[in-house]
């Protein structure tokens, strides 16, 4: 049990570094689903070994939600719009991954006090979750298209359900969805301004977002 | 029940309003369900006022007198905001902008922002507190957007990416804070439930704690509009239809800040009062040297106005970095002097925009020669925001200072107040721009309609009633500064 949580924890860490590293859309919105897989296998491993039937609910919900649906939603946008198919970031990706490992030692670093706090091999791999939420953040800020900052966002969103996950086994069952739903209905907002926003500067690029300024 | 009835009455009327293109009844409907939820609020203020907190939904619901506080700010801008959404759809679909169903979606996504904003003060569990929070972003995201312009769709984009990332943040705040429960020790009891926070929080971790709180800060602070995290309310509040722009700087920003000042009852209680104070500190004095500078060169009267709300929201953090009973109790009266001058302003410019066709300063002059009765409720406005009195922010605004020196705070009240000067002159000079002028052209004089003068005067007197005396609310706004400043 140990060894999946070990395995799948750090698959979602890798996806994000993945999502640095590729810069083909399709690719990236792959990577995005395959943490998404990877988070509920950490939800599924933990509600196994600790015979909690809520938690095992969550896994599942969560392999659908964020393994499954939300990656279709970003496909079509992606889909959509053919001369879309590159990420254009403005750091360079040798540069994004120096800035990878450099967030995951701050990672490490910050959650000291947390990792003290909970003595468990799901307790020592929270920083992982710190990470993917770092690397979140920092793709957020470096990449130009509009579906990429959708995909920084989700990022930020499966590192903060990997500490919950890792830390607490699991924030309660409501909670869990009220927040899955929040995240989603985000999502079809951004889906559905997206597409607003192609018709009225015919790309998604957020280089064109410029009029409101001071 | 009074607390379920009272969520349950803008979830039906939002429902209603799906149903059917929008007609003016539609309109109607909305401010009834709104006033009703006002006339409940009072009704669960007096109710708890001396009696136990009610607790519903299988204790997921709670109301205490600091959530009947927050029902009544959010009953009274609500007010005001659907009776001026009236006017505002009336208006657009006149002129074509904006078909009849799109307008019923407007209605339905008013009401249940409102809904959304209840339930986060209602909530006893920071979990679903935090669920409701997010949902007002997603509710409000087409609502800024409903223009359907490219300023407004930009607006809405850079609204809702910030705010989302923000609310993580406070989600991450939230699971720390449920995790150093979990880890309490014997006397822990794993509950995201805030009084049961609150009753343990001196055995909850410090280090994990430290974290957590600071990540709340920058989470609720970016929904607060507190620098540096400020960036998308100009652009939001100044793009958004006049009455959303209301609803969210009247009530909105102040309570994603109540859902602050709950989590800094349980951090004082892990940390004691130096850490958060050092927080609230920074970002309120940031947020008043941001407004300062950028009301200096501003050209646009709605981002004027928002700038302003970052400005008043920085005066509120730095009373609840003080901390003590007074200085909540101050607060939270600036919390609704605040809101009710702020909406009073946004719907009036709502109105402004409406006649003269721009946002411009530069583009609206004399308005008190040519339109005495809007430029009056403007000027009046303008008054009350800078905390002159009889309004009741000039109150509030004393109070925090007084409470500020009290706790050995002075250098703060004091940078606080040169700031408050820079603002208060580059404010007048923008407001002469705009009201006075003697031009020496025929200016005919417009007559505002009643269903603007009406509710806009009304929130105005409002205003200056309780800037007066205090005493319809003295006892509740004391009993709602127990619940965090014990």
């Amino acid at each position: 049990m140990t060894d999946t949580l070990e395995l799948a924890a750090s698959v979602v860490l890798l996806c994000a570094v993945a999502v640095l590293w590729r810069r083909s859309l399709r690719t990236i919105v792959h990577a995005l689903a395959t943490q998404g897989l990877a988070l509920g296998v950490v939800a599924l491993a933990l509600g196994v070994s600790a015979h909690d039937g809520g938690l095992i609910a969550v896994g599942c919900l969560v392999i659908g939600a964020k393994g499954v649906v939300i990656p279709l939603l970003l496909g079509r946008v992606v889909a959509a719009d053919p001369s879309n198919r590159e990420a254009a970031p403005l750091v360079n990706v040798p540069a994004s991954l120096v800035a990878a490992a450099a967030l995951t030692f701050v990672a490490y670093v910050a959650t000291k006090p947390v990792v003290a706090l909970v003595p468990t091999t799901a307790g020592r791999l929270i920083p992982a979750g710190f990470a993917t939420l770092l690397i979140g953040f920092f793709a957020m800020t470096v990449r130009q298209k509009a579906i990429s900052q959708i995909v920084g966002l989700l990022l930020v969103d499966n590192g903060i359900a990997l500490v919950a996950f890792l830390g607490t086994a699991g924030v309660p069952l409501l909670v869990e969805l009220g927040a899955s739903l929040d995240v989603l209905l985000v999502v079809v907002v951004l889906q559905v301004l997206t597409t607003r926003i192609r018709a009225q500067f015919g790309a998604i690029d957020l280089d064109q977002l410029r009029k409101l300024h001071d | 029940m009074l607390v379920l009835v009272i969520l349950a009455v803008p979830i039906l009327a939002g429902v209603v309003s799906s149903l059917m293109p929008w007609r003016r009844v539609i309109g109607w409907l909305g401010l009834g369900a709104i006033s009703t939820v006002l006339a409940l609020g009072i009704a669960l203020a007096v109710r708890v006022l001396h009696r136990p907190p009610l607790i519903a939904f299988h204790s997921i619901l709670r109301a205490d007198a600091l959530s009947a506080f927050m029902v009544i700010v959010i009953g009274v801008i609500g007010v005001l905001a659907t009776w001026q959404s009236v006017r505002y759809l009336d208006a657009e679909i006149q002129a074509g902008r904006c078909s009849r169903r799109h307008a019923s979606f407007y209605s339905m996504l008013v009401m249940a922002f409102l809904s959304a904003m209840l339930l986060a003060v209602l909530a006893a569990n920071i979990g679903v507190m935090w669920v409701a929070v997010e949902a007002t972003t997603i509710t409000t995201a087409f609502l800024v957007g409903h223009r359907r312009t490219a300023k407004s769709l930009e607006a809405s984009w850079k609204y809702i990416i910030i705010c989302s990332v923000g609310i993580a943040m406070a989600f991450l705040g939230t699971v720390l804070v449920y995790l150093a429960a979990i880890h309490a020790g014997p006397k822990g009891h794993a509950s995201l439930n805030w009084t049961a926070l609150m009753a343990q929080s001196h055995h909850l971790n410090p280090g994990v704690l430290r974290l957590a709180f600071a990540l709340v800060v920058l989470g609720y602070g970016t929904k607060v509009g507190l620098a540096p995290m400020h960036s998308w309310l100009p652009d939001a509040h100044s793009q958004a239809p006049a009455p959303v722009s209301a609803l969210m700087s009247g009530v909105l920003l102040t309570v994603a800040f109540y859902a602050l000042l709950r989590f800094k009852a349980i951090a004082d209680g892990a940390l004691g009062p130096a850490y958060p104070r050092a927080l609230l500190v920074g970002a309120g004095l940031l947020s008043l040297l941001i407004a300062a500078s950028l009301l200096l060169t501003q050209h646009d009267y709605k981002r004027m106005l928002a700038y302003h709300s970052i400005e008043h929201m920085g005066l509120i953090a730095l009373g609840a970095a003080a901390g003590s009973p007074l200085a909540i109790a101050a607060v939270l009266l600036h919390i609704l002097g605040h809101g009710l001058a702020k909406a009073v302003l946004f719907l009036a410019s709502g109105e402004m925009v409406l006649q003269e066709g721009t946002s411009e300063i530069a583009g609206v002059h004399a308005l008190l020669a040519r339109r005495p009765v809007l430029g009056g409720i403007f000027g009046f406005g303008l008054v009350a925001l800078l905390g002159l009195p009889p309004f009741s922010l000039f109150v509030s605004e004393l109070n925090m200072i007084r409470a500020e020196f009290q706790v050995g705070l002075g250098w703060v009240a004091v940078v606080a107040l040169v700031l408050m000067a820079v603002i208060f002159g580059a404010v007048m000079s923008h407001g002469r721009h705009l009201l006075f002028g003697s031009d020496a052209e025929y200016q005919p004089v417009h007559r505002t309609p009643s269903i603007v003068s009406v509710p806009l005067i009304g929130g105005l007197v409002g205003c200056a009633v309780l800037g007066v005396a205090s005493w319809p609310l003295a006892g509740l706004l004391h009993a709602a500064a127990k619940v965090v400043a014990p």
